[in-house]
């Protein structure tokens, strides 16, 4: 296995190695996931491709180890600093084993930034979130509301009771009622992140609000079960299931019409928008400080925070009418 | 004994029916006909397991196997499917896998005499490593799944899903099996005193073994019929359910040490706990208290078991044990 490993990063590098020869003027940015074959990252790489295709005078060396590892990604960011790339953007998968590695970079005079999974702010110039959590509270509620003109009740089926990012995407959501009058939150369940328990609790949904009209399901396993138990109860049409999801595994029940819409971020621009910023940066037409507004192309700008991080967007939008282009994706 | 047994399932049901009406004081319609049987239904794979369940433990064994048993079967199932196989045939295949999974763990126990917690522990480990193995971590979705794949537990036959009605064909089979056949007979004998089975010419491994290759092959057809409900198959489908299953069991009374148990006792508390997870959600407690107040259920349930338990056999050799 690691001799593979080994000639396969061997090969990589040598490809790599010539095609940088052939092409010395051009800006190259690196982008670094996780690792190679995520359906995810293939699809960060097509909008690396599209920003590079935009800006002329980039090229992107898409790489990554072959396992989830921080030791594999420290391999990975060696050999780019040693082939002096311009520019490197990683999704990282240690936040603290990489940094060494990238100040080595960053003395180098190579810009780094980390997108989708940060690095310790030591370790590079910015962070690049796909989203915040008070876009990602305002957008569940807003997938509801867009389909409910005249108002009703939602419920809202969550993780665990102690899931941080779901409980504080709920705070960030309920912060932001007063901005969709007529939609009132009836009650707040918890599936465990279990496919049987999230069912059992969306039928219990069903049961105690008969006027229910939307569940809002912050999380990919229970999304997917609501959308089974309203489809089980015949309630196609009357109860909207709407959340964050994955595309690949939500492309039946759009289909279906048990989920009129829902979200997350979307891989292409996040692997777009690190690319323009990293150019950027590379160049040195912006400069990552905090309060600083970084261009990024067609996604317009990201500013920075006190931690030099900033969200991209809100949460892109999937319905019948792209789901799909990205479920074979992710 | 029968007598006893018999006043225990009582006890049992009569908490069933009084765990109704505390519910139905809060909200009337959980006892509507139509949603009983919907809580039967949502309870038929808990029912299925806790049987396989109940013929191990007679035996002084335990298989905490059962919800990695299923996860991986259920995700074959779901690649036969995708695979194109017709479902009859990813019947057959389930079951058989899933009985090959259980006999593992039965060889282990017989032959190698390994405690059974110890060996179910770790194949419980291996078979959710193989779904990873299998699968790379990645779903498998509603929209990959064939129709007739996800409508067949659903689809309704003389008023109840096919669900119900299999999970209810196993309990009669399993009432069978236990009251009129030779092995089940020996499951009991085994676990009661598996010296005496001994002389009474039952082996006890190749018991326990058949024990553990029933239990696998429920688990298997589990594994079908919950992908095929709840239309998804991933790693962690059923996580943490072997323990409701052992729950079901020892509410029902089936006797952790081996030898005592009734099919009705272990039915009835698999759909103590199925009523008890169905009614949390539209009684409208907070959620920071169900899982305690689900704890607590069981523990008294127990607790009303372990009062019913008989004296302890009477040992009228003690002299000539002394002598021995």
């Amino acid at each position: 296995m690691s001799i593979l490993k080994k000639a396969l990063t061997t090969a990589a590098l040598a490809s790599v190695l010539l095609a940088g020869a052939a092409q010395a003027e051009t800006t190259r940015v690196a982008l670094v996931v996780k690792a190679l074959g995520i359906g995810f990252f293939e699809a960060a790489n097509k909008g690396a491709e599209e920003a590079a295709k935009e800006l002329g005078d980039v090229e992107i060396i898409y790489t990554g180890p072959t396992d989830t590892t921080a030791e594999g990604q420290i391999e990975v960011i060696n050999s780019l600093i040693a082939q002096k790339v311009d520019a490197i953007a990683v999704s990282a998968n240690d936040t603290d084993a990489l940094v060494p590695t990238l100040k080595k970079a960053m003395e180098r005079g190579i810009t780094v930034i980390s997108w989708d999974s940060g690095v310790a702010k030591d370790g590079r110039l910015m962070h690049l979130n796909p989203s915040s959590s008070a876009l990602i509270g305002n957008t569940i509620i807003k997938l509801a509301a867009d389909h409910l003109p005249e108002g009703g009740e939602v419920a809202v089926l969550s993780a665990t009771t102690t899931s941080t990012n779901q409980n504080t995407w709920i705070e960030e959501m309920n912060k932001v009622m007063g901005n969709y009058p007529g939609i009132t939150v009836v009650g707040t369940v918890y599936g465990d992140d279990l496919a049987d328990k999230s069912y059992r609790e969306a039928q219990g949904l069903m049961q105690t609000y008969p006027n229910l009209k939307a569940i809002i399901a912050p999380t990919s396993v229970g999304i997917v079960a609501a959308a089974q138990a309203v489809t089980d109860a015949g309630k196609i049409g009357q109860i909207n299931v709407t959340g964050l999801g994955l595309p690949s595994e939500m492309a039946g029940h759009v289909k279906s019409g048990a989920s009129q819409s829902f979200a997350i971020w979307n891989p292409i621009d996040l692997g777009y928008s690190a690319t323009m910023i990293a150019y950027h940066l590379a160049k040195g037409d912006a400069k990552a400080e905090p309060g600083a507004a970084i261009p990024m192309g067609r996604m317009g700008s990201v500013t920075l925070d006190d931690n030099t991080e900033g969200a991209m967007a809100d949460p892109f939008t999937y319905d019948a009418s792209n789901i799909d282009q990205f479920s074979s994706i992710f | 004994m029968n007598a006893l047994l018999k006043s225990r399932e009582a006890i049992l049901a009569l908490a069933i029916l009084i765990l109704l009406a505390v519910i139905a004081s809060r909200f009337p319609g959980f006892v509507r006909p139509g949603n009983l049987a919907n809580v039967l239904t949502d309870t038929a794979p808990l029912i299925i397991l806790a049987l396989g369940q109940m013929a191990v433990i007679v035996t002084k064994c335990i298989d905490l196997s059962v919800a990695a048993n299923l996860a991986l079967c259920g995700m074959i199932s779901a690649m036969l499917n995708g695979a194109g196989v017709p479902l009859p045939l990813i019947l057959l295949a389930v079951i058989a896998l899933g009985a090959a999974l259980g006999a593992v763990n039965g060889l282990l126990v017989w032959k190698l005499s390994i405690p059974s917690i110890v060996v179910t522990l770790g194949t419980m480990t291996i078979y959710r490593g193989i779904i990873f193995l299998l699968t790379d971590g990645k779903w498998i979705n509603a929209h990959q799944m064939s129709e007739g794949f996800k409508a067949f537990p659903r689809a309704v036959f003389l008023g109840l899903p096919v669900m119900t009605w299999i999970a209810l064909a196993i309990v009669a089979a399993f009432a069978l099996i236990v009251s009129r056949t030779p092995l089940g007979r020996a499951l009991f004998a085994v676990g009661g005193n598996p010296h005496a089975a001994v002389y009474a010419g039952i082996s006890v491994g190749g018991t326990q073994a058949a024990a553990f290759v029933i239990s696998g092959a429920l688990a298997g057809l589990t594994g079908y019929l919950w992908v095929a409900r709840y239309a998804v198959a991933y790693v962690d489908i059923a996580g943490g359910f072997e323990l409701d299953v052992v729950a079901a069991c020892v509410i029902g009374g089936v006797a952790i040490a081996g030898g005592a148990g009734s099919v009705a006792g272990a039915v009835m508390g698999a759909l103590f706990l199925g009523i008890v997870k169905n009614a949390l959600p539209v009684i409208g407690i907070s959620p920071f208290w169900q899982m305690a107040i689900s704890g607590s259920a069981i523990l008294i349930a127990i607790a009303f078991n372990a009062r019913g338990q008989g004296p302890a056999g009477r040992i009228i050799l003690t002299k000539a044990e002394h002598r021995a």
